[in-house]
């Protein structure tokens, strides 16, 4: 069934859009990441404008991930203090973030830069992610206690001044580290244009040693946060955001999510990380691929202005 | 004095008439607003028409040809062109193509190359190859070479988005005179007015030449959607975050086991 979108100007098949909603849901879900960095290229092959794409994405990682968040805050497995001290310093990163755009832009290889640093990140935190969690299974299978969570494992870090408790995720660290996740987050996001959750769960899992069941709610909340603030951003400046497009994306992603949700809740940690770290590397080998390959076309358009 | 004028005016008109040749074209447009609904997956327009004598002249050639050019609102589009820089591709240049046509659709009863000579073709824009479609160049702005290879990528890209096209065969004479055009409107075709130029052949040379219009509009609650989009985006953002919102708190609700 073809339904027409307002913004975007073209038809699209309601179920295939109802069903990339569901998939991408329930990754999101699982991992308690947004999913943008899977869902715009989906929206993109199938024919929408990048502008569109991104600005409509916003919505339904909004949606997925408050249905994700209200599931984890249920199991009491969501640190709402340690969301809002990371937004905290977030909104900082995003706003440096911004106006470092503004300037590369002017330089003329934005694309380049961005490329170039999506394909360092992922692929760098998907084989980290993967070594490490590699190694914590084959632990657990020879019967030894997971490393990560080893009483009295501190590090430089838990030195720092301005330490605070933070209760649902059980660990008592200086507000410094936390911040400057929340900044790098913040900073990262605006300039690559994503959420950063894929980045946010290895950094509280590995240098704040946040428990994985807590940190999924967490970068949900935060996510959820920065994600409805984009959209109402984009539809203020672009007006690109496409309405239809954002609702289907939403039915289908909400269902995602739950089923999401409730699979990673199953799940153990290690294996949960293990996952996560292949889909993070996979993406990033998926973006070097084209930063190498041949293009099928070496000229592309883009539409710089009506009349 | 507004009687001089008015003389003038009337003995330019008939002899422009006059010049132009024997035949006139009557043309009829199957529907002048075509509208975007939710249900829209592109459409075919019927464009008829009949090619009449002039008054108290007969027509001068039994074999006519026929050229229906359609273009739809002008935007303008950067065309960019990657190159492998020490491994990795990347846009090194681009050339921007200013208020071009985001639709245009060349229709006729046979190959165009078969209806005029080169010379005729290129003087009256006719075929995408000759359509001007100016670049900034520098300070300059002008149409290049037909082989340009931006000019060539961007027919081509517009070309595999169904926007641009030459259809030989989209042009049906009924009889000697009368004729029938379908003109393909695909399901992306932009939003906006349209002009439909019919050009008519007898012998290679122009012989007669019409004008008609065509407007795509949104409608119904898509012009409501994109008109709310435009005119109040702050209201628009907040109402879709609050509906996905209201969707995730939902699906949480309905899912809800414990």
């Amino acid at each position: 069934m073809q339904i027409y979108l307002p913004i975007a100007n073209l038809p699209v098949d309601t179920f295939l859009v109802l069903g990339m909603g569901l998939a991408v849901g329930f990754i999101s879900g699982m991992f308690g990441i947004g999913g943008g960095f899977l869902m715009t290229p989906l929206l993109i092959f199938i024919g929408i404008s990048p502008a569109v794409a991104v600005a409509s994405v916003g919505s339904h990682i909004a949606a997925s991930s408050f249905t994700g968040a209200i599931s984890y805050w249920r199991k009491n497995a969501l640190d709402a203090t340690l969301a809002l001290m990371l937004l905290a310093a977030g909104v900082i990163g995003t706003a440096t973030g911004v106006w470092l755009f503004t300037r590369l832009r002017a330089l003329d290889q934005l694309d380049l830069t961005i490329g170039l640093a999506y394909v360092t990140l992922l692929t760098v935190v998907g084989a980290l992610m993967i070594y490490e969690s590699a190694q914590a299974e084959m632990r657990t299978r020879r019967g030894l206690p997971a490393l990560l969570r080893r009483a009295g494992s501190h590090t430089w870090f838990h030195g720092l001044p301005l330490k605070l408790r933070f209760k649902r995720s059980k660990i008592y660290v200086s507000l410094i580290p936390v911040w400057a996740i929340g900044f790098v987050i913040g900073f990262v996001g605006a300039i690559m244009g994503i959420g950063g959750g894929f980045l946010l769960v290895p950094m509280l899992i590995y240098f704040l040693r946040v428990p994985t069941s807590t940190v999924i709610g967490t970068s949900m909340l935060l996510t959820l946060i920065t994600m409805a603030s984009a959209t109402v951003l984009h539809a203020v400046t672009n007006h690109l955001v496409d309405a239809v497009l954002a609702v289907l994306l939403m039915a289908g992603g909400v269902i995602g999510a739950q089923f999401g949700a409730r699979a990673g809740q199953r799940m153990r940690d290690e294996r949960l990380r293990l996952l996560l770290g292949m889909l993070v590397l996979a993406v990033g080998l998926r973006f070097a691929y084209d930063l190498v390959a041949t293009p099928d076309n070496v000229f592309s358009i883009r539409r710089v202005e009506a009349g | 004095m507004r009687r001089a004028v008015c003389i003038v005016a009337l003995l330019l008109t008939a002899c422009g008439a006059r010049q132009a040749a024997a035949e006139r074209l009557v043309v009829s447009l199957s529907n002048h607003r075509v509208q975007i609904t939710s249900s829209f997956s592109g459409e075919d327009l019927v464009l008829f028409g009949t090619i009449a004598p002039d008054t108290g002249e007969a027509l001068s050639s039994a074999s006519y040809d026929l050229v229906i050019t359609v273009t739809g609102p002008r935007e303008t589009f950067r065309t960019r062109r990657k190159e492998r820089m020490a491994g990795i591709w990347v846009n090194v240049d681009s050339r921007e193509f200013v208020r071009v046509p985001s639709y245009l659709a060349v229709l006729s009863n046979r190959p165009i190359n078969a209806i005029a000579n080169p010379e005729t073709l290129r003087r009256l824009q006719v075929g995408l190859d000759n359509f001007l479609l100016p670049q900034r160049i520098g300070p300059d702005i002008a149409d290049t070479v037909r082989d340009d290879p931006y000019r060539l990528a961007f027919v081509r890209l517009e070309s595999e988005q169904k926007l641009y096209r030459e259809e030989p065969n989209a042009v049906t004479f009924l009889t000697p005179t009368v004729f029938r055009a379908a003109i393909p409107l695909p399901a992306n075709v932009p939003t906006g007015s349209y002009a439909i130029d019919v050009k008519l052949f007898a012998a290679g040379a122009l012989a007669a030449r019409t004008n008609t219009a065509l407007e795509i509009t949104k409608a119904g609650f898509e012009q409501y959607v994109a008109d709310a989009a435009r005119d109040h985006g702050l209201l628009y953002g907040l109402a879709t975050a609050l509906i996905a919102l209201f969707t995730g708190w939902l699906a949480s609700v309905v899912f809800r086991r414990d």
